[in-house]
């Protein structure tokens, strides 16, 4: 009776409430727009199937026609206040990779005519050279952990005889994905008319791209996403066959013996679940105090127990490799370490081979970002919360807008996408303003690693400064059903909230699939839904967003509604 | 007063030693009764520290194993939170704190073993008493089996977790003696560098094997997994009969004493119960050996030893019948090993080693004799390297010199066979054509591991070794 109540008085409100961020200046005319930026994604790859008909040509000849039409009235809207000249589309973006592509396919949708400039291959590192071919490799890796633990398959009752892995194999199952995925993005965007420019873009001066050589190009507004390139410290040398960078691990041209891993974020982290299921031994290289730096730390300790004690790792932390040299006439790589504190010689390590996993760099230079009086810091382009320009005077460059790795702002491809599609909005004439704790990141170890918004000390920090309360429950995987039918109990999920009003501040899981688990948290984020509205929802039995389920009951919320906590907080 | 306390809490002290038993709650110690007196009436800061205890997981648990601590010294605990996670004869669990506090020491590390109800780490109530607890562990940390004080909490109901030894202490009178449990990397070792790869020094801690003294297999002489599964095992492999001949020979054992296992035997101990998991059976064969001691007393002068012929014969009889030097290593397949490396068992004080015939099938019997010896030396001095003791596939033990007509080995973890050679000596037998007559014989018997090696194939091998013992023109090729 009560909960029937109470989410009659919470449907209404849930729809300003969805809006949340929003403020519409200009109201745009065509159709209320309900946008989630996930969705919009889905509904990008969606038609990047519908791409495969053989109506393509039609599709895209008209798609190109409704383009012209609205930009023309745009260009009539704006008319009095930009200088009375023609553009060769309404939006250029630079860098045809994740980021790049959800813009696109998002402008195409609200009908901007759009190009998009690629000096190397459509995908760009996510597709070539990051998360996809990671993904090829892990779930290899995944099996073979599944393969080689004898211990787990005999609880299960399986009989499996000794697993054993094709390199060749491995690396061309990378490579495919790749190719087809890059070919799904290629297909989808000429599908819609977006006219895909090839060669280096640079930004010439206002509203004006150079392609290429010679080819200069005009538009209403341009968009930087060029994303990053792996960042290689000083003193290391990369050769690219035993000193290598996630560009080179990718096509996995030899599994070593002993591998050593420069930084221990999750680019070395997946790269090590990778290696130690091939039968590679692999030491961490970390500057920080702990491994796994970037995480809340009482995941990290956890992963730490599950995907590093166990496993043929070892590791260093609080030293920086100063100095690596490749493998060369009969000789080991070395590393030389020093104390990340003192900078006194530590030791110097001898390996087969060693992945730098320190970051990524920017890719912004070339861009003439000199002709718009743009200096970028530490390689980024300065950007407001719009993802528009800032210049050295600190003021905003017109019509410029940067997106994805190249800003800094989270370097993640889902995220370049949804600013992307946030400058678009902006664009097309509706204020938008992305909430970057509502995005997920993902580790794909085995088990996953994934989280969303604050962890807890940076959640604690933020109550201390603004005066509120924070609370944290916890669950246990050994607790679910599901992972238990899978013999996968290891893991945790971790809330992290405000007991006074319900809001989710942050929400980490490790366990099994905890990448696929993530979006109930990071929806709930980015549409404001409090937790007290979550305990009500259902969740199909037995699952493993059970999990989710049994987190959010198990908050504690001093909601005025009336709800009562429904269970105590579990201890794991 | 604070003096007095603070010495009380030394283990060392007789009078706090007492029964570790948690049920004898009445015994509490009197000095416990005191701090507290003292601190409910004369509202100084109430000062406790309480012991973490080795918890009972299961009914048949004796110790545990610590497999990680959740919590670092110094962190804040919460009721109800883990703490560490131990391993049981069972399963791994986490062990949750029943009160709230800091961790203050951490009294067993990570892959250290404690018995049931023996202190691994302490609780501090505050933080101020962090550094009185941690000098407390330093204190004690060396008698991680006996457990300080009784407790008063014999009303748990929880067999396990946290019991509370109320312990008082005044946070003033302490110097702060803190426990430093930094991993020293091997490798920085002094400028003395030991190069060992990740797994291989997980392993050495697993299985207490000192780095420095083994020497690496791998590329350019990295130590690796398996040279430290050899270093532990190595010492190890063999019959247990093949043992007797030290002590007995050494009178200086002082009777009525327990004399704790050396490394070497304490790797005996463990490698023959690991044999009891092989599935293994035997097949024995008598062997005359009338040509091969003929052939032994002619080329006796050059330097052939009985041991290299015998070394020669089983490796050109494996090389007729792979399977027998074959083993099973991960329970689901064959190794078919690429070289027939003969081990043969010497007794040498306080223990055995196993000296390998590298190639034994393919080097001529001068050659491998010169080899044995200079092996048979080596081991004396303690001076082979982990190649030249582990690389067997196949292992030899002859006790034929005692006089010993026939014995029964168990097989090496990690190989697929081993021969107990006894005495050839003198044997009345009777001939197919009805006479009788004096042959020398001996009796070898073969025990091998089932899962590869089946009884047909045991008895062909043998059959084929007889022949080649009983007409060794070839040994000498």
């Amino acid at each position: 009776m009560q909960a029937s109540l109470s989410l009659s008085v919470s449907n209404p409100a849930a729809i300003p409430r969805s809006s949340h961020g929003f403020e519409s200046s200009i109201p745009f005319p065509s159709k209320p727009v309900n946008l989630r930026f996930c969705g919009l994604r889905r509904e990008a790859l969606g038609f990047s199937s519908a791409s495969t008909y053989p109506l393509s040509t039609s599709r895209s000849s008209r798609s190109v026609a409704r383009s012209n039409k609205v930009s023309a009235s745009l260009g009539s809207a704006n008319g009095s206040s930009s200088a009375p000249k023609s553009f060769d589309y309404d939006l250029i973006i630079i860098g045809a990779g994740v980021g790049g592509h959800g813009a696109a396919l998002h402008a195409v949708e609200k009908g901007l005519k759009t190009a998009i400039v690629e000096g190397d291959v459509v995908g760009g590192t996510c597709v070539n050279r990051g998360c996809v071919p990671s993904k090829a490799l892990l779930a290899v890796s995944g099996r073979m952990r599944e393969l080689q633990n004898e211990h787990h398959l005999k609880a299960l009752g399986l009989q499996v005889s000794a697993a054993g892995y094709d390199r060749q194999g491995v690396a061309d199952h990378a490579n495919n994905l790749a190719m087809k995925i890059r070919g799904n993005l290629t297909n989808s965007m000429k599908a819609l008319g977006v006219d895909i420019l090839t060669g280096f873009g640079a930004v010439l001066g206002p509203q004006k791209v150079k392609v290429g050589k010679d080819t200069v190009v005009t538009a209403k507004d341009i968009i930087i996403a060029t994303g990053s390139v792996p960042f290689v410290p000083k003193g290391i040398e990369v050769d690219g066959k035993t000193v290598i960078t996630s560009d080179h691990a990718l096509k996995l041209e030899f599994v070593p013996d002993w591998i050593a891993i420069v930084g221990s974020g999750y680019i070395g982290l997946e790269f090590s679940d990778v290696y130690t299921a091939l039968g590679s031994e692999v030491t961490f290289v970390e500057a920080l105090d702990q491994l796994m730096p970037g995480f809340d730390p009482e995941i990290g300790k956890l992963a730490q127990r599950v995907l590093i004690n166990p496993r043929k790792i070892d590791y260093h932390t609080g030293v920086f490799a100063t100095k690596i040299t490749p493998a060369k006439d009969g000789k080991p790589v070395t590393i030389e370490l020093i104390d990340a504190k003192t900078k006194e010689p530590k030791e110097t390590l001898e390996v087969d081979a060693a992945l730098i996993a320190t970051g990524r760099a920017p890719f912004t230079n070339g861009l003439g970002l000199e002709n718009i009086n743009v200096a970028t810091q530490r390689g980024f382009i300065p950007v407001d919360e719009r993802m528009r320009v800032i210049d050295s005077n600190g003021d905003l460059v017109p019509h410029l807008f940067c997106i994805g790795d190249a800003n800094g702002k989270m370097m993640l491809a889902h995220a370049a996408s949804a600013q992307g599609i946030s400058v678009v909005e902006q664009l097309t004439g509706r204020d938008h303003v992305l909430n970057h704790l509502s995005i997920p990141a993902a580790c794909f170890t085995h088990p996953e690693i994934s989280m969303v918004g604050l962890t807890e000390p940076q959640a604690r920090e933020k109550a201390e400064l603004e005066g509120f309360e924070v609370a944290v429950a916890k669950t246990s995987f050994k607790a679910n059903t599901k992972a238990l039918a899978e013999n996968e109990g290891e893991g945790l999920a971790k809330l992290i909230y405000r007991p006074d009003n319900g809001e989710i501040l942050g929400v980490h899981i490790f366990g099994l699939h905890a990448a696929d688990l993530i979006h109930e948290a990071s929806n709930a984020i980015a549409l404001g839904t409090r937790i007290q509205d979550l305990k009500l929802a259902v969740h199909a039995h037995p699952t493993l967003s059970e999990v989710l389920d049994e987190l959010f009951k198990s908050a504690k919320v001093n909601a005025h509604v009336g709800r009562s906590p429904v269970a105590e907080p579990v201890a794991v | 007063m604070a003096h007095l306390l603070q010495t009380s809490f030394l283990p060392s002290s007789p009078c706090l030693r007492a029964n570790p038993d948690r049920s004898s709650s009445s015994t509490s110690s009197p000095m416990v009764q005191i701090s507290r007196r003292r601190s409910k009436t004369g509202g100084v800061v109430q000062a406790k520290i309480r012991e973490i205890f080795m918890p009972a997981l299961s009914s048949t648990m004796t110790e545990g194993k610590i497999v990680s601590w959740v919590k670092s010294e110094g962190e804040k605990l919460a009721k109800g939170e883990s703490v560490v996670v131990v391993e049981s004869d069972k399963a791994d669990m986490d062990v949750e704190t029943f009160y709230d506090g800091y961790l203050a020491a951490i009294m067993v590390e990570e892959g250290g073993v404690a018995a049931v109800g023996s202190a691994i780490a302490l609780l501090a109530e505050t933080e101020d008493e962090i550094e009185a607890a941690r000098s407390k562990a330093a204190g004690s940390s060396s008698s991680a089996s006996s457990s300080p004080a009784a407790a008063s909490t014999a009303a748990d109901p929880i067999p396990a977790e946290i019991t509370a030894p109320p312990a008082a202490s005044a946070p003033i009178a302490v110097t702060p003696v803190a426990k430093l449990a930094s991993a020293v990397h091997p490798a920085s070792d002094g400028g003395k560098r030991v190069v060992a790869s990740p797994y291989a020094k997980k392993l050495a801690k697993e299985l207490k094997v000192d780095l420095a003294a083994i020497a690496g297999s791998g590329p350019l002489g990295r130590i690796v997994a398996k040279d430290v599964e050899a270093a532990a095992a190595a010492p190890a492999p063999l019959a247990a009969t093949t043992a007797a001949p030290p002590p007995a020979a050494s009178p200086n054992v002082e009777l009525g004493t327990v004399v704790p296992f050396t490394t070497m035997q304490g790797a005996v101990s463990r490698n023959m119960l690991e044999s009891l998991s092989v599935p293994t059976f035997r097949v024995g064969y008598t062997i005359t050996t009338d040509a091969l001691d003929a052939l032994y007393k002619k080329i006796k002068s050059k330097g052939v030893t009985m041991t290299a012929l015998l070394a020669k014969a089983t490796a050109l009889a494996l090389a007729k019948h792979p399977v027998v030097n074959s083993s099973c290593r991960d329970g689901n397949s064959f190794t078919y090993n690429s070289s027939i490396n003969i081990a043969v068992a010497v007794a040498i004080d306080g223990g055995l080693i196993t000296p390998v015939l590298q190639d034994a099938d393919k080097s001529d019997i001068y050659s491998m004799s010169r080899k044995w010896k200079e092996l048979v030396d080596k081991a004396r001095a303690k001076q082979l390297q982990p190649h030249e003791y582990n690389t067997g596939t196949f292992t030899l033990s002859n006790l034929g010199m005692f006089g010993v007509d026939r014995f029964d080995a168990i097989l090496p973890p990690g190989t697929g066979a081993i021969m107990a050679v006894g005495a050839s000596q003198p044997t009345a037998v009777g001939t197919k054509d009805g006479r009788i007559g004096i042959k020398n014989q001996m009796q070898v018997n073969v025990t091998a591991d089932h899962r590869v090696i089946y009884g047909a194939d045991l008895a062909a091998f043998l059959q084929t070794l007889s022949k080649i013992i009983e007409d060794p023109k070839d040994l000498t090729f």
